[in-house]
């Protein structure tokens, strides 16, 4: 089955893409808030991609793949919040040029 | 001084006594065993089934009261289905859009934290909300108080509570309301 493996090749070398498009954000991104969204978040894609692409490539690893992909999407916004709240909460500013911070405004008024 | 983030679910005495929690948990922990062990072999079947109502037993009090099994569950698992292609199409969406504007030279973001309101009364439903949100790229969930949501944006595109609402909230709010009631 050739054609399937230049297709799981395919999604897997789509998926690293996504990875290194994280990588260049969290180099490029002015703050923490931003760098999460790129570093953290641009690889949602390219590790789904990924994982597709191995289980394209490795068709009996498919239900261990699949449960990766959750355990991913499950725990990958959990700690991504505790991070950015804990930022927040430690008084991490936003970078110049942001446009507001409604919670910074609201705990003022607390 | 800090909110806690999601209320305690009430504990009805009842639900506390009922077996169906307990037998739902250790059906599903049995499922995820047959997934992972991925044989039918007696041996592994009945370890798992042993290691499932051992864990259960200990994890029932801890989980109980928000994975209790629900009543019309054929319809909520439908709309549970529904949300899996629908929550991955704003994931790749929003991915590309993210990944648009680092490769731009001219990085076209507008950050900022905006605040928005869930109509969600489910607790387990405001942590799928929640995660579901952080999990597009472009928006990141920094501190929920009750209804509240304060959301980082990478591209605020919308000032008023209403129109951010309707913009992170409320297409993945259609779902959850129907799954969590």
């Amino acid at each position: 089955m050739v054609a399937w493996d230049v297709i799981g090749a395919l999604v897997t070398l789509a998926g690293s893409v996504f990875l290194l498009l994280g990588a260049i954000g969290v180099a490029r991104m002015p703050d923490l808030y931003n760098r999460m969204q790129a570093g953290t978040k641009a690889t949602t894609l390219g590790n789904l991609l990924t994982l597709t692409g191995l289980g394209i490539l490795m068709p009996s690893w498919l239900p261990k793949i699949l449960l990766i992909a959750v355990f991913v999407l499950v725990t990958n916004p959990i700690s991504s919040h505790a991070l950015a709240r804990a930022a927040h909460a430690a008084g991490i500013p936003l970078a110049k040029g942001s446009v507001k911070d409604a919670l910074d405004h609201d705990r003022e008024a607390r | 001084m800090w909110p806690r983030s999601f209320e305690q679910p009430d504990v009805r005495p009842d639900e506390e006594r009922s077996l169906r929690p307990f037998i739902c948990l250790s059906a599903g922990l049995l499922a995820l065993w047959l997934t992972l062990t991925w044989s039918l072999d007696p041996q592994e079947v009945a370890t798992g089934l042993v290691v499932s109502l051992v864990v259960a037993s200990v994890a029932r009090s801890a989980v109980h009261s928000v994975t209790g099994c629900p009543g019309s569950i054929l319809r909520r698992v439908a709309w549970s289905l529904a949300y899996i292609p629908y929550l991955l199409r704003a994931i790749i969406a929003a991915n590309i859009d993210v990944a648009r504007r680092v490769v731009n030279p001219a990085l076209p973001i507008r950050p900022g934290i905006v605040k928005v309101r869930t109509n969600l009364e489910s607790p387990l439903g405001r942590l799928f909300l929640t995660s579901s949100i952080t999990l597009t790229p472009g928006t990141l969930t920094v501190e929920t108080s009750g209804r509240e949501l304060y959301i980082h944006w990478i591209d605020v595109e919308a000032d008023g509570i209403e129109e951010a609402s309707e913009r992170i909230v409320r297409g993945f709010e259609r779902y959850l309301e129907r799954i969590f009631g």
